[in-house]
C-alpha cells in the first residue's frame, strides 16, 4: 500500500518493520491458542462458544501479520506520525524516551506508599529534566503545585481521595 | 415536529444554572486543552473524562457537549497558528489557513473559522435533532444481525481511510479487538486473555486504553523526536472580518455544512474526507482561485464548517445506533458507557431528558464557543507557547491522574504505560490509532451481537443474512474491493471531484514532510496502473 521511503535509514527501518510483523503474527498466534485452550464451559449460552470470535481476530492478526511482511518486502514503509513539536529527520531520541518511562514507573510505584503529592510531583519534575528543562526550583515549584493543587481538586471538587501517602492527616 | 417540542424540554434541562455553567466550563476547557500543540480532540475529551466523574449523568454528559466542540475548534485554531495540524481533520484548516496567517491575516481566519463553526454546528445539530429520532425508530427494529453487519461495515470503513496504509489499518483494528477480548466473557463466564491476572478479569478500564493511546503514547512518541528549535507562533489581534470576508466566507460556510452533516452520519464517516472534498469545491467555485495555496479565505471557511458539520452528523450513529465514526466520538462513546448508559436505538425512548438535554447543550456549547473565542483568541495564541518541557510532563502528569483516579488501582498505571508503548510502536510504524481504539470500544458489542443473532437462529449462519444485512455486506464487500474495482474501470469513470481531493490529501502528506505513503487509488489515478506491486489487502 505503501511506495517505497527515500531516507536514508531505510533498510535499518525495514528490518524493523518486519518486527512489526512478526509481533503482530505471534500475537495472533497467543489469541487463537488461547482460545482453543478454553476449558469447556458450564454456564454457556448458545452455540457459538467463548472461544469463537478469538480465533477469528487472531487468525485476522496472523493473515494481517503476512500481508504486512510481503508489503515490507516490496518495499512498503509506515508513515511515520508528524506533528507540531515534532521533528522526523532524526532518529529516536531513546534516552529521553527511557528517562520518561523511568519517571512514569517511579510515580506507579510510590503513589501508594509515598502519596501522590510525592508521587506525582515526582512525576513532572522528571518529565521535565527527561525533556531537557534544567531550572531545577522552578520545576519543583510547579511540579508540588499541581500535585497538591490537583489532590485538593480532586478530593473537594469531585468527591476522589487521592492516596495521602505519608501525609495522611496532614493534607 | 415532536422534535421541537423535545428540544424544548432539551433546553429546559440543560439552561438550569448548574448545567449552563458546566456547558460553558466544558467548552473552556476543551478550547484550552484542544489548542495546546500536540493535543488532538481525542485526547482532550480522554484527558478532560475524569473531571466528569463527580457529576450526575445529565450534566457530565451536558460538559461532553461543551468539551467536543470545544477540543475541535482548540484544534484548528492550532493548525492556522502553528501549521502542523494535529488531526486529520484540520490538515486542510492548516493549508490556507496559516498562508493566511503567515500573510497577516490570522484574525480574518480564526474568525471565519470560528463563525463558520458556529453556524455550520448550529445547522448540523439542529438536522441531528430533526434526523436521530426518525433513525432511532427505524434501528429499533433492526436485528442483532443487521446490527452486526452494520458494526462490520463500520470497523471495514475506518481502515480503508483514503490515504493511508489498508493492510495497516488491519493491523491496527486487529490490536484493539484483541484489546477488547481481553476479561471474563460474559456468556460463559470464561476468562479470556486474562493469563491468571486477576486485574484483567474485568477487562482494561476503556478510559485507559484512551489516555494511553492518545495522551502517553502522544507524549512518548513526540518526546523521542522533539523538535529543539523554538517554534514560531505567529501573532494575533481581536478576529474581525470586512466586508468581503463575510462575502467570500458564507457559502463556503453553507456548502461545508452540506458537505459535512451526511459524511458524519454514515455509520462509515470520518471527517478527512468532507473536507478535502470541501476543499476542492471551494476552489472550483471560488472567483479567486488564484489565491488558493497563498492563504484564501475560502479555503479555511468552508473545511472548518464541514469539520463541524461532521463533528455533529457524527453524533447521530453514535446515538442511535452506539457507533462512533472518529477516534473523538469513540472516547465520547466510552465517556457515556461509564455511566452504565448503552448508547443505541431505545436511548431516545429510555432516556429523553438526557439525549435532548445533551442535544440542546450542543446548541449552547456552540453559541460559547463563538462568544469566548473571538475575545480569547490572543490568550489561546499565547498558550501555544507554552514550554514543551512542561507541556509533555503535563500530559503524562494528568494521563497518570486520570488513569489512576478513575479505579484507584495501581495496576492501571502499569497497564497505562504498556498501552502508551504500544501507541508508540503504532505511531512510529504508521498504524493508523483509529481503528484501534474503534475496535476495543465497538469490537465487545459486535461480538455480542453476533452471538445474539446466532442464539436466535440456533446456530445456523443463514441468520446472520436478512435483506438489510446483505445490504451493508455489500457494501462492505465494495470497499474491501475498491483497490481491484478503480484499476478495472475506465479512467472516464472516476469522479472528477473525488480524484482531485484524492490528489490534495497526497499533497498535504507530503507537505508535511512524513514519508510518502500513497494510496493504491492516488497511484491508479496517476495512470500508472501497472505498478508491480499489487498490494491489495
Amino acid at each position: 500500500m505503501t511506495a517505497a521511503s527515500s531516507g536514508g535509514a531505510t533498510r535499518e527501518q525495514g528490518r524493523s518493520e518486519f518486527g512489526v510483523a512478526l509481533f503482530l503474527g505471534a500475537l495472533g498466534l497467543l489469541v487463537v491458542v488461547s482460545a482453543l485452550l478454553l476449558p469447556e464451559s458450564r454456564i454457556a449460552r448458545g452455540p457459538v462458544g467463548p472461544a469463537a470470535v478469538p480465533v477469528v481476530v487472531g487468525g485476522l492478526l496472523v493473515v494481517t501479520s503476512v500481508f504486512l511482511a510481503i508489503d515490507v518486502w516490496r518495499g512498503g514503509r509506515g508513515e511515520p506520525e508528524g506533528g507540531e513539536d515534532i521533528e522526523l529527520t532524526g532518529g529516536s531520541d531513546w534516552r529521553t524516551v527511557a528517562m520518561l518511562a523511568a519517571a512514569f514507573l517511579a510515580n506507579a510505584l510510590l503513589i501508594e506508599p509515598l502519596g501522590w503529592v510525592f508521587s506525582g510531583a515526582i512525576l513532572f519534575w522528571g518529565s521535565a529534566f527527561a525533556l531537557g528543562s534544567r531550572h531545577y526550583v522552578r520545576d519543583a515549584v510547579i511540579a508540588v503545585a499541581l500535585s497538591i493543587g490537583s489532590f485538593y481538586l480532586f478530593a473537594l471538587g469531585l468527591g476522589i481521595v487521592l492516596p495521602p501517602g505519608i501525609l495522611r492527616g496532614i493534607l | 415536529m415532536d422534535a421541537l417540542v423535545e428540544l424544548g424540554s432539551g433546553f429546559a434541562t440543560a439552561l438550569t444554572p448548574t448545567n449552563l455553567a458546566f456547558a460553558l466550563l466544558g467548552v473552556l476547557l476543551g478550547t484550552a486543552i484542544g489548542v495546546l500543540p500536540g493535543i488532538g480532540p481525542a485526547m482532550t475529551v480522554a484527558l478532560l473524562l475524569p473531571l466528569t466523574r463527580g457529576l450526575d449523568v445529565t450534566t457530565a454528559l451536558i460538559m461532553f457537549a461543551g468539551i467536543y466542540y470545544g477540543g475541535m475548534y482548540g484544534g484548528s485554531t492550532t493548525s492556522i497558528l502553528l501549521n502542523t495540524p494535529g488531526e486529520s481533520a484540520s490538515v486542510v484548516t492548516a493549508i490556507e489557513g496559516n498562508k493566511m496567517a503567515r500573510g497577516g491575516r490570522a484574525a480574518q481566519a480564526l474568525a471565519t473559522a470560528a463563525i463558520g463553526s458556529f453556524v455550520a454546528g448550529t445547522i448540523a445539530t439542529l438536522l441531528l435533532a430533526l434526523v436521530a429520532p426518525t433513525v432511532a425508530d427505524l434501528a429499533v427494529q433492526i436485528s442483532p444481525a443487521d446490527m452486526f453487519a452494520v458494526m462490520l461495515l463500520a470497523f471495514i470503513a475506518v481502515t480503508s481511510v483514503l490515504g493511508s496504509s489498508r493492510v495497516r489499518g488491519l493491523a491496527s483494528l486487529g490490536l484493539g479487538l484483541t484489546i477488547g477480548l481481553i476479561g471474563i466473557d460474559a456468556t460463559s463466564g470464561q476468562q479470556r486473555l486474562t493469563f491468571g491476572i486477576s486485574e484483567l478479569a474485568e477487562g482494561i478500564d476503556v478510559v485507559v486504553v484512551a489516555v494511553g493511546l492518545f495522551a502517553v503514547g502522544e507524549a512518548l512518541w513526540t518526546a523521542a523526536h522533539l523538535r529543539r528549535r523554538p517554534v514560531e507562533v505567529i501573532p494575533v489581534g481581536n478576529p474581525r472580518m470586512s466586508r468581503s470576508d463575510w462575502r467570500r466566507s458564507w457559502k463556503p460556510w453553507l456548502r461545508g455544512t452540506a458537505i459535512g452533516f451526511p459524511f458524519g452520519a454514515i455509520p462509515a464517516g470520518g471527517a478527512e474526507v468532507p473536507t478535502f472534498l470541501s476543499y476542492v469545491s471551494e476552489k472550483r467555485l471560488s472567483k479567486h482561485p488564484e489565491e488558493f495555496g497563498k492563504g484564501a479565505i475560502e479555503g479555511v471557511a468552508g473545511p472548518e464548517a464541514t469539520n463541524n458539520a461532521s463533528a455533529a452528523g457524527g453524533l447521530v450513529p453514535l446515538l442511535t445506533l452506539g457507533i462512533p465514526t472518529t477516534a473523538t466520538a469513540a472516547v465520547m462513546l466510552a465517556a457515556i458507557e461509564s455511566y452504565g448508559i448503552q448508547p443505541g436505538p431505545r436511548l431516545f425512548d429510555t432516556e429523553p431528558a438526557l439525549v435532548w438535554g445533551l442535544i440542546a447543550s450542543l446548541f449552547i456549547g456552540n453559541a460559547a464557543l463563538l462568544l469566548l473565542n473571538l475575545p480569547l483568541a490572543p490568550l489561546w495564541a499565547r498558550l501555544l507557547r507554552i514550554p514543551r518541557t512542561y507541556l509533555y510532563a503535563g500530559i503524562l502528569f494528568f494521563a497518570s491522574l486520570g488513569a489512576y483516579a478513575a479505579n484507584a488501582n495501581v495496576f492501571d498505571l502499569y497497564m497505562l504505560l504498556v498501552i502508551g508503548a504500544l501507541g508508540f510502536m503504532m505511531r512510529r510504524y504508521g498504524l493508523p490509532l483509529l481503528p484501534a481504539i474503534i475496535g476495543v470500544i465497538l469490537g465487545p458489542f459486535a461480538e455480542e451481537q453476533l452471538r445474539t443473532a446466532l442464539q436466535i437462529s440456533n446456530g445456523e449462519l443463514s441468520g446472520l443474512v436478512d435483506p438489510v444485512a446483505v445490504v451493508v455486506y455489500g457494501i462492505v464487500a465494495l470497499i474491501l474491493l475498491f483497490p481491484l474495482v478503480r484499476r478495472v474501470l475506465p479512467k472516464k469513470a472516476h469522479v472528477p471531484v473525488l480524484d482531485e481531493a484524492v490528489h490534495e490529501i497526497e499533497e498535504a502528506h507530503h507537505h508535511h514532510g512524513t514519508t510518502e505513503a500513497i494510496s493504491v487509488e492516488a497511484r491508479a489515478k496517476r495512470g500508472s496502473d501497472r505498478s508491480e506491486d499489487s498490494d491489495s489487502i
